[in-house]
Order: structure tokens, then C-alpha cells, then sequence
């Protein structure tokens, strides 16, 4: 199993495309129509040059004598109506580029959110959530920009290019040259600068990583800030990143200043040569003095795609590389294959456990579990016990399927864990972690997380099963109750009593609770403790302990020393035995009665 | 749109230097574009249809017209880089100064004014808001330099031919109606966008950081659904975007050339009666086509308008926010000993438009005493503990630190005293060191003995570089105990004179804690003076290490004296702190209550 999250930098730029285009299957539809609807509208770039050419070779005289106003009329009325037509394909093509890119990319950016769920546990750690975010937001985002202005504007510099390059063929092939040698050097050196460029970007989105992270600081920290009287240096390290961040920004906006002046600068000297070549040729007689007028026209098509182009490549570049991240979300390994609806279901009522041989090590790491072989029998309450770090949140983790053994299987009710369908896996096992986190909404919302039709009565009913009704009482708002970004207006005690009671809703058949009580008090706990024991009676339950009362009133204890099963049976067995369990509880008891002794 | 201009305002007051480069450049760069379009009409008068009309030309003349184009190519590019580049830098500086001042303020607001208002709030007004408010920066020396490039334009297009100006000029009203037309439509979906953007964002970090809740109750089609429902609004909305750009963008660029063509019908009517020459009419309809794309400059500037309002005023709310932490100017007294003396009397605080979370409490820590603090889930411990720490001021009543009220004590005195540890901890994006000794002049071998005393040193030893490996969003991930053992040393480190636990060693094994809390002790023969100590705790071996515990009801002292007497007196405090003891009668007592 993998942890980390792949930035796809091995997925080359075509092969990108080529699969950011099967994941968005909207970005191909009617592609072909919009492609020919671009060829259409960058005509109309080229109407303004071939009348200025007809209007001074047919109109003004320049190669007759005469003025035939006539012509002129009737020339403008066809370019007229070639503006119009032209115009009307602009639009189509821009609406439609805009809602097939959308479209596909909101069906990427969907389908990668719905894959960062189904990605192991290990991979949606704290440390990562901040990338995790950007891969569906300002990655796709980038993508999309990206298409609708960048693919807009690289078709119709592409087309642009190409029709003023034909245009100017069919005038003068001589002519051409001269345009084209003038532009050549600035073309070439334009993935020089593309690459400066994106280098020069690469740290700035760097610092801006930095910059954001430095900002967080005297925000999320406020209260150690304070505290610890530490203020001068966090803004100074604020201040650091502020500068580098304006040094990088500024570096960037240089090389971007620079390479777009170019642009124009091969405009003149295109502009310098066509005439004195024009004029060198006119007297060959190869070519009249409209044509020659109408490359300074058509030059100027030239120069706005070269000046975009290095941002053009810098964007697409970027775009690519946001591309990219998106697909390897998308390729980043499920770990857990949800059989779906070919899985095995779980009958109703108690659940049986099971762990044969089972071994675990995180990614890299020593083994954490190693052959754990055990029973639990239907309807029992288990109390799982062991020091920090001897394995016992791992065993919580398999047990609920948040992670796969890397040896050895988990059953519940004899079905091999891996083979029950995601869906009714959740339905019947419940896990309450140490940190129930909340969404920020209201206590109503958030209790019934675990049961989604459940009606104000039913939460009612369970709040005072758990013996909770005192305090839901107590609430101002009661079920109304704002709870905050991560349920942070309530205390760390009232968070775990309301991920305490969505578990209770949800129903479980089999329902583990990783210190789920830690940060009430003994008294609440307690009384938690006494209510889960009725209501866990026809059900199984596995808590993970760091309170050994909670092993005093359990079926059966089983002990977890550095990855090992090392004991199992009931509190009053194993307290008379020598070993790890005798020592965990000597040195509880030790505390609960230190007071005694001092 | 008259705000618009009054925050730009403020920028150019404040860098006036680069902004009167980039405008410059940028009038340097329109003047020369306008020269382009006399250097092609000027050549066409002289060279051009001279040369086709006799067959010659003087080799000096060719040499103008390549020195005239490529002079101006030139010049023009350096305007160009001017422009742009001032432009940059004006934007970069402003934003850089308004992140400071406003992260200056954020260090100055009270901790209360932070616990109302959101986390995300703040982090966009000190980012995106700031980028919003400078964001006309960019565009606003082009637009300044395409009104002065407009002047000089209609000048020499008047200059040159006055009917054939006419003509051409009909064209700038219908292309600026068109811009301000389609800014009007469009600014407000892209504000809206802008929103949506957020608000999507907003989804995903929620849901991502609730993955575990979500995996474990089976709810990721449900958070799909909810994600999916912005998204599509979100593409809904950039679909309707596209379509009005869509619907301007062939307008914007058929109005210069509809102009082009109508001054070449007019031109040639003109060159027929002999009113105007082929020059002119060359001209005329070049400076059309080059001026009609700059002048969309001023509509990309006011369309930054209103996003630029919005930020600025957001982050100027916060600038202009009063409250503040007044420091006295008071210094803790020398020779007082280690163990810090806290008296507190008659304290009272509410949360603002809450009800009253603590009230008459009175209590005193003598130097080097411990007090234990004890009550129900939500009876104010922790609110007491950020009073005595005083990261919020009371409504009533003082907390005095060696006698001196908490508000006179001069800027950063309580900190040198006083450390407090919360429930969950807080660590910064730096090293291990860094987030121990977080500046301080800590060797290392001190830094050891704090994470040794928090029982950290194990872990530490074992991270990849040691007390030099980072941690945060770019470093290794720590389990919570170990953060909260950090968080431990981190304050130990500085030998406080009072040390405050909020519940600070809950994701500590009781084992784990019970050496933490005996290396906390003054070790027996040491010289070390102990220091005083208030600590939130349940468990019975925390509370054991106080001289005197109090007990917490409803946010009133409801007992106070050592554990001892409290068990005597009170039940209440005795079912609290001995739940866990009579695990027989507890049963018996569950059965009748289930009766």
C-alpha cells in the first residue's frame, strides 16, 4: 500500500492530455465542429488586410488610374458580411469550448474528490489534507483556465499564424520569407524563455506554499502566539516569506516583461524589411503596392501570437502539470477494492471477529502487528489494552477496515473482511475514533451523519439512552446548535458525546470505540460506559482502552504488547497473573489512589 | 466605481516612484504604437507609392524606413518592459505591504477577538482579499497609457484627415459601450465565481479533513453529492461566463474593423473627389486596428473593480478593528521567588452574547504550590485556565501575578512566567528545535532535558534528523501524543515560573503521564526551586500531585481544600473523580436507573 500521494511526474505531456481526455470524455464531444468553427472565425483576422489590399490595388488607383468607388462598395458590403459570419463562429466555438471544458472538468474534479475518499487512511493524513484540496480545486481550476482562455487564445494564435502565412503566400512567397526570417529567431528562442519562465514560476508557487503556511501561523496558533509571548518572531518568519515571495513574484513578471516586448520588436524589423523588400520586388514587377501594405497588416497578426506565446506555453505548461496532479489522484492506488455489489453482505445481529495471522506494517516500517490469531465471539464486549505504541489503534483499524492486513485475513461472521461490500461493511461496523470530528453545521446536521432520515425524536431517544438528554438540554439552541468549523465552538469532551451519539444512531452490529471518551469526565464517562454496556447486549463491541475500568467491566480483555497478543481472558483472571496486564493495572490503580498516599 | 478609483488611490500614494515609471512606460509604448501607424502611412506617402509609381528610389530613403520601423520597435519595447514590470512591482510591494500590516494586526488582536471569528476568514483576508484589492494594479499603466495613446491617436487622425477621423472615430464610443456593457454583465459572475471557487474549496478541505468519519459511516456518496452540487453550480455559472464573453469578443473585434472598412468606402469616395489621399486613408485605417485592442485596457481595469473593492474594504475592516490588549507598564518584582504567586478575585466572564461560563471565582496559588482543577465536561476549566494565562480579560474581578493585576504588567513579562499547555497542540511549520525552544536561546543539551522530562526524547531521537527534522504541512506527521509531548517540552524548556496544564496530557498513555507528572516535582536534594503549578485534571494521580484542588461546578468554585476533605464533603465531587473506582455498585446503580 502506497502512502504517498504521486505528483504524475513521470506521465509525459502527450500522454496527459491523452488521459485527462478519456477521464473527461465532455472535452472530445463535438471537438471536430468547435476546431472547424475556429478555422472559420480566425478568418475574420484576415477580412481587415485583403480589403485594405483590394481597396488600394482595385479602388484607390495603385495599379490602374482610375477609382472605381463601385468596387469599393460592394468589396466593404462582402467583407462586411465575412465579419459578421465570422463573428458568429467566434461565438459559437467560445460557447461551446466553454461548456464541453467545464463540463468535463467538473466531472474530473468530482470523480477526483470521490477518489481522495476511497484513498488508504495513511495517504489522507493531516500533513497532506492541504494537497489533497488543491488536487480538486486549484489544480482543476488551473486546467480550466487554461482551456477556456489559454485553448482559445493558442487555437486562434495557431490559426492566426497559419492563415496570414497562407494569405501572405498567395501574395508573395518572397514576402513570406521576409516575415517569417524576421519572426524565426524569436520563435525559436521561444521554449528558451517558456522554460525561464516556468522555472521562474515553479518558486513562486513555491512561495506561495511557504507564504500561506507562514500567514496560518498567527491565525491558527493565535492562543501559543500569545501565550509564549512570541510574536516579534513570528512575524518575522511572516515577513521572510512575505519578502521571498515579492522577490520571486517580481523575478517572474520580469522574464514575462522581457519575452513579451520581443514580440514587437520582430514586428518592426518584419515590418522594415517587408517594405524595402516589397518595394526592391515592386520594381521586378512581382508584386503592387496594396500587396505590400496589406503584410504590414497582416505582420501585426504575427506579432500578438508570438508576444502571448511564451505565456501560452507557460500556461500550458502549468495547466499540463495541474493535469497531471489531478490523474495521479486518480491513479493513486484504493487500497481498499470495494467489492460492491457482488460483495458478501452481513446478516443482522451480533457480529463475530476473527483474526487469523494477522501481521501489519505501515509503509517503510517495522512490523506493528505480527500473527495475531483471535476469536471474539458474537455479542461479547471486548476492552483492548497495551502501552502507547504496542499496536492497539492498528488492531482498531483492521478490525474496521480502514486499512488491509499485510498478512493474514480478518473475518467478521467467518466472511473474509475484504470480501463484504463497502456499503453493508458500514452499515453493520461502527468506529468512534479518539477525535470525532464534526462538520461545520449544526448539532442536528451533525448527529445525524450517522443516520440520515433520523427524525428530532429518534435523536432525542438516543441522547437519553446514552444518558446525554442533561446536557442536550443545557445547550441554548439544543439540536440547533452551531457546533462551528470542526465542531470547534463545543469542547473536546462535547465533540466526542456527539460523535458518541451519531454512532448510536448509525446502529451498529459491531461498534469500536477508540478512546472515544477521553476528554469527558470520569463521572460522564462513566455513565457513557454503563449506557453503551445495555445497549451493546445483543451487539459485539472492541474498545481501545487507555482507562483500565474500562477492562474491569469488559467480557474480556485482551492484552497488546509490542504487536503481539500477549494475554486474553477476563479482568479478574488476568489481574491475578503475572505479566503485562498485572503491571498496566498496578500502575492504574497506583494512580487512582495516589491521593491516599500522599 | 468612484471606490474603485479611491483605492487605487492609495496604492499610487504609497508607491508613487513605480507607478510614475510604468505609467511612462506605458505612455511610451501608446505614443509609439500611434507613431507606428504615421511611420507605415508616412512611408506609404513617400516610399512605398512613389517607388511603384516611377520604378526607383533613393537607398537613403530605404535606410529611413527600416530606422524609423525599428527605432520605434525598439523604443516601443522598452515601454513595453516598463510598463509591465513596474506594473508588477507596483502590485508585489503593495501586497506585500498590506499582508504585513495585516499579519501585524493579527498579532495584536486579543485572543478573544480570534475566537470570534473563523479561521478561513482570516487566512483569505490576509491572501485572497489582499490579492483582490491590488489586483487593478495590473492593468492600470496600460489603461493610463491607452487614454494617453487614445489622445494622441484622435489628435493625428484629426490632424491627418478631419472627415475620414469622423468616420473612423464613431468607432471608440461603440467600443468603450460595448466594454462597459459587457463589464456590467460579466463582473458580477465573475464575483459570483470568485465565491463559488471558495465555497467548493471550502467542501473539500471540510470533507478531506473529516475522511476518517466519513469512511467510517459509509458517507462518501453523500459527501460526493454535496461536493458534485457546488461543482455543477460552479460550471454552471463559468458556462454563463463564457457565453457573454463569447458574445462580446467577436463584437469587441469586429467594431475597429467594420470602422476600417467604412473609413475605406468614405476614403475612397474622397480620393475620387481629391479631398484626401491614399495616405491618409492608409493610415487612418491602421491606427484603428492598433488602437481598438488596447482600449479594452479600460475595461479589464474597472472590471477588477468591484473584487478590488470588496478585499480592500475586507482587509481594511480588519486594519481599522480597535480592540486591542493594553499592556501596563509594570515589570513582575525581582526578588520574588521561583514558584510564581497567582491571586485571583471575583472573576466573571461570558462569552459575548453567551451566558456567563464562570462567576465569582476567587482562589490563590502560593509560590511553588500546585492546584488541581476539577469539574464536569464544560463547568469553565479551560475558560479559567486562558484568564490566568491572560489570553482574554475577565469582565470582573482580577487575576494579580506576584500582586500585579495581569492587565498592568507590561508587553511580554507574562510570557516570560508564565507557560500554559492546551488540550490540543499547536505546532508550527519548523523543526523540532524550533517548535521547542520557538526562538529562544535554548542550548541543546536543555532542549534534550525538556523533551527527556515530556517523555519526547524517545520519539525525537528516532525522526529522521533529530531535533532537526520538520515538522507541519511539509514535514513528518506526528502522532497527537507525541504533539501534545512536544507542546509539553516546549513549554518545560523555559523553566516556567507557573506552569498551566489544560488537560494537557489526555492523549498520553496514564503511564506516560504519571512520569511526566513525577519529573514535573521538585526531585528530592535538587536545589531547584519548584515552580507553581495549576493544572485541569480528572485523572485521581494528577490530581494527587496538588496542594489544594478546586472544584468546578457551573462556573462557580463549588469546593475547594485537598482531595481528601472534598471526598468527605462533597458527593458530587466524589462520583466525579471516583467513577471509575466502584465498577460493582456503578452496575447496580445502571440497573435501577434502567428500571
Amino acid at each position: 500500500m502506497s502512502t504517498t500521494l504521486g505528483n504524475g511526474d513521470d506521465l509525459r505531456a502527450l500522454e496527459t492530455i491523452r488521459r485527462g481526455l478519456s477521464h473527461s470524455p465532455e472535452l472530445r464531444q463535438g471537438l471536430g465542429v468547435t476546431l472547424l468553427l475556429a478555422v472559420i472565425a480566425t478568418g475574420g483576422q484576415v477580412v481587415v488586410p485583403i480589403a485594405v489590399q483590394q481597396t488600394l490595388d482595385n479602388g484607390l488607383g495603385g495599379s490602374g488610374d482610375a477609382v472605381d468607388v463601385g468596387f469599393v462598395l460592394r468589396m466593404g458590403l462582402l467583407a462586411g458580411l465575412a465579419i459578421v459570419v465570422t463573428g458568429v463562429a467566434s461565438y459559437l466555438m467560445t460557447t461551446r469550448l466553454f461548456r464541453q471544458g467545464e463540463r468535463g472538468l467538473a466531472t474530473l474534479r468530482i470523480k477526483a474528490f470521490r477518489h481522495v475518499h476511497d484513498l488508504p487512511v495513511l495517504t489522507q493524513n493531516t500533513e497532506r489534507r492541504g494537497a489533497l484540496v488543491s488536487r480538486v480545486t486549484s489544480d482543476v481550476d488551473q486546467v480550466s483556465q487554461f482551456l477556456v482562455f489559454g485553448g482559445i487564445l493558442f487555437i486562434v494564435s495557431i490559426g492566426q499564424v497559419l492563415v496570414a502565412t497562407v494569405i501572405m503566400l498567395f501574395y508573395s512567397w518572397q514576402l513570406t520569407l521576409v516575415v517569417w526570417a524576421a519572426f524565426l529567431p524569436l520563435l525559436l528562442s521561444l521554449r528558451y524563455f517558456q522554460r525561464k519562465l516556468s522555472t521562474a514560476y515553479g518558486v513562486v508557487r513555491q512561495q506561495v506554499g511557504v507564504l500561506l503556511s507562514a500567514i496560518s501561523e498567527p491565525v491558527v496558533g493565535a492562543e501559543v502566539v500569545r501565550s509564549y509571548g512570541v510574536e516579534a518572531r513570528t512575524q518575522q518568519r511572516i515577513d521572510a516569506a512575505v519578502d521571498e515571495y515579492q522577490a520571486a513574484s517580481t523575478r517572474a513578471q520580469g522574464f514575462t516583461a522581457f519575452s513579451f516586448s520581443l514580440g514587437g520588436l520582430s514586428g518592426g524589423l518584419a515590418n522594415a524589411g517587408v517594405l524595402i523588400i516589397g518595394i526592391w520586388l515592386g520594381f521586378a514587377g512581382d508584386i503592387t503596392a496594396g500587396e505590400v501594405l496589406a503584410f504590414a497588416f497582416l505582420v501585426t497578426l504575427f506579432v500578438g501570437p508570438i508576444q502571448m506565446g511564451t505565456q501560452i506555453l507557460t500556461d500550458a505548461q502549468s495547466a499540463i502539470a495541474g493535469w497531471r496532479r489531478v490523474i495521479a489522484v486518480l491513479d493513486t492506488p484504493a487500497d481498499l477494492t470495494d467489492p460492491g455489489e457482488a460483495g458478501r453482505q452481513l446478516p443482522p445481529g451480533a457480529v463475530s471477529v476473527a483474526f487469523r495471522h494477522v501481521g501489519y506494517a505501515y509503509p517503510g516500517g517495522p512490523p506493528v502487528l505480527r500473527d495475531v490469531d483471535l476469536e471474539i465471539a458474537p455479542g461479547t464486549r471486548v476492552a483492548i489494552v497495551g502501552e502507547t505504541g504496542s499496536g492497539k489503534s492498528t488492531f482498531a483499524k483492521l478490525l474496521t477496515r480502514l486499512m488491509d492486513p499485510v498478512e493474514g485475513q480478518v473475518l467478521l461472521d467467518d466472511v473474509d473482511i475484504r470480501e463484504i461490500s463497502s456499503a453493508a461493511l458500514r452499515r453493520s461496523v461502527v468506529l468512534v475514533p479518539q477525535e470525532g470530528f464534526l462538520f461545520d453545521d449544526t448539532l442536528r446536521a451533525n448527529v445525524r451523519y450517522g443516520r440520515l432520515d433520523a427524525g428530532d425524536d429518534e435523536i432525542r431517544a438516543s441522547a437519553e439512552a446514552l444518558g446525554l438528554a442533561d446536557w442536550l438540554d443545557g445547550l441554548p439552541a439544543g439540536l440547533d446548535t452551531r457546533v462551528g468549523q470542526r465542531g470547534e465552538s463545543l469542547s473536546a469532551g462535547e465533540r466526542q458525546l456527539v460523535a458518541l451519539l451519531r454512532a448510536h444512531l448509525a446502529d451498529p452490529d459491531l461498534l469500536v470505540l477508540d478512546e472515544a471518551t477521553s476528554a469527558v469526565d470520569p463521572r460522564l464517562e462513566m455513565r457513557i460506559g454503563r449506557a453503551l454496556v445495555r445497549l451493546m447486549a445483543q451487539r459485539t463491541s472492541v474498545t481501545i482502552a487507555h482507562r483500565m475500568s474500562t477492562a474491569e467491566n469488559a467480557d474480556e480483555v485482551i492484552v497488546v504488547d509490542a504487536g503481539q497478543v500477549v494475554q486474553r481472558g477476563p479482568h479478574a483472571d488476568l489481574v491475578a497473573e503475572p505479566g503485562v496486564y498485572a503491571g498496566l493495572h498496578a500502575s492504574w490503580v497506583a494512580q487512582q489512589s495516589a491521593t491516599m498516599e500522599s | 466605481m468612484r471606490e474603485g478609483f479611491a483605492v487605487l488611490g492609495v496604492a499610487i500614494r504609497r508607491e508613487p516612484w513605480v507607478f510614475a515609471i510604468s505609467t511612462i512606460g506605458s505612455i511610451l509604448f501608446g505614443a509609439l504604437t500611434v507613431a507606428d501607424a504615421w511611420v507605415l502611412g508616412w512611408s506609404t506617402e513617400h516610399v512605398v507609392i512613389p517607388a511603384f509609381r516611377d520604378g526607383e528610389i533613393g537607398g537613403g530613403l530605404l535606410w529611413a524606413v527600416f530606422a524609423l520601423f525599428v527605432g520605434v520597435a525598439i523604443l516601443r519595447a522598452v515601454g513595453i518592459v516598463a510598463r509591465r514590470l513596474g506594473a508588477g512591482i507596483m502590485q508585489y510591494r503593495m501586497q506585500a505591504h498590506y499582508r504585513r500590516a495585516v499579519t501585524r494586526k493579527y498579532l495584536d488582536l486579543p485572543v478573544a477577538w480570534h475566537q470570534r471569528h473563523p479561521t478561513g476568514e482570516l487566512l483569505s483576508n490576509a491572501n485572497a482579499d489582499v490579492e483582490a484589492a491590488w489586483g487593478p494594479i495590473a492593468p492600470l499603466p496600460m489603461a493610463v497609457g491607452t487614454v494617453a495613446m487614445l489622445v494622441i491617436a484622435i489628435a493625428q487622425m484629426l490632424f491627418t484627415d478631419l472627415v475620414l477621423a469622423a468616420v473612423g472615430l464613431l468607432v471608440f464610443p461603440c467600443v468603450v459601450v460595448a466594454n462597459l456593457v459587457f463589464q456590467r454583465l460579466s463582473s458580477p459572475l465573475i464575483t459570483r465565481a470568485q465565491q463559488l471557487r471558495a465555497e467548493v474549496s471550502e467542501i473539500a478541505h471540510e470533507s478531506f479533513e473529516g475522511a476518517l468519519v466519513v469512511k467510517t459511516l459509509g458517507r462518501e456518496e453523500q459527501e460526493t453529492e454535496r461536493f458534485a452540487a457546488k461543482a455543477h453550480e460552479l460550471r454552471d455559472l463559468l458556462i454563463r461566463a463564457g457565453r457573454v464573453r463569447a458574445a462580446f469578443d467577436p463584437v469587441l473585434s469586429a467594431l475597429p474593423s467594420i470602422g476600417v472598412l467604412a473609413v475605406l468606402d468614405v476614403g475612397v469616395s474622397r480620393v475620387d473627389a481629391g479631398t484626401s489621399s491614399a495616405a491618409d486613408v492608409v493610415t487612418i485605417a491602421y491606427l484603428l486596428t492598433v488602437v481598438a485592442f488596447p482600449i479594452r485596457s479600460i475595461g479589464w481595469l474597472l472590471g477588477e473593480f468591484p473584487r478590488s473593492v470588496v478585499g480592500y474594504n475586507r482587509v481594511q475592516a480588519v486594519l481599522e478593528t480597535t480592540e486591542r490588549t493594553d499592556y501596563g507598564t509594570s515589570a513582575l518584582p525581582a526578588d520574588a521567588a521561583h514558584g510564581l504567586r497567582l491571586d485571583v478575585d471575583d472573576l466573571a466572564y461570558a462569552y459575548p452574547g453567551g451566558e456567563p461560563v464562570l462567576s465569582e471565582v476567587s482562589f490563590t496559588v502560593a509560590p511553588g504550590a500546585s492546584i488541581a482543577l476539577v469539574g464536569e465536561t464544560a463547568s469553565g476549566k479551560s475558560t479559567l485556565t486562558s484568564l490566568v494565562a491572560r489570553l482574554v480579560d475577565p469582565d470582573a474581578g482580577t487575576v494579580r501575578a506576584d500582586g500585579v493585576d495581569l492587565r498592568d504588567l507590561a508587553r511580554g513579562e507574562l510570557p516570560q512566567a508564565v507557560a500554559l499547555v492546551g488540550q490540543t497542540a499547536f505546532l508550527f511549520d519548523d523543526t523540532v528545535r524550533g517548535n521547542v525552544t520557538l526562538g529562544g536561546d535554548f542550548a541543546d543539551d536543555e532542549v534534550w532535558a525538556a523533551l527527556r522530562v515530556a517523555q519526547a526524547d524517545g520519539f525525537v531521537a528516532a525522526l529522521p534528523h533529530g531535533l532537526d527534522t520538520r515538522l507541519g504541512e511539509r514535514g513528518a506527521s506526528l502522532s497527537g501524543g507525541q504533539r501534545q509531548r512536544l507542546a509539553l517540552a516546549r513549554a518545560l524548556v523555559r523553566r516556567p515560573r507557573l506552569l498551566i496544564l489544560d488537560d494537557a496530557t489526555s492523549a498520553v498513555d496514564p503511564e506516560v503521564e504519571a512520569r511526566i507528572l513525577a519529573a514535573l516535582r521538585p526531585q528530592e536534594g535538587s536545589r531547584d526551586e519548584g515552580a507553581s503549578l495549576l493544572v485541569v485534571a480528572y485523572r485521581k494521580a494528577t490530581i494527587a500531585l496538588a496542594d489544594e484542588v478546586l472544584h468546578l461546578a457551573e462556573g462557580r468554585i463549588a469546593g475547594r481544600g485537598t482531595h481528601a476533605q472534598l471526598l468527605a464533603d462533597s458527593a458530587d465531587y466524589a462520583t466525579l473523580v471516583n467513577a471509575y473506582d466502584h465498577p460493582d455498585q456503578h452496575a447496580a446503580a445502571a440497573q435501577s436507573e434502567a428500571r
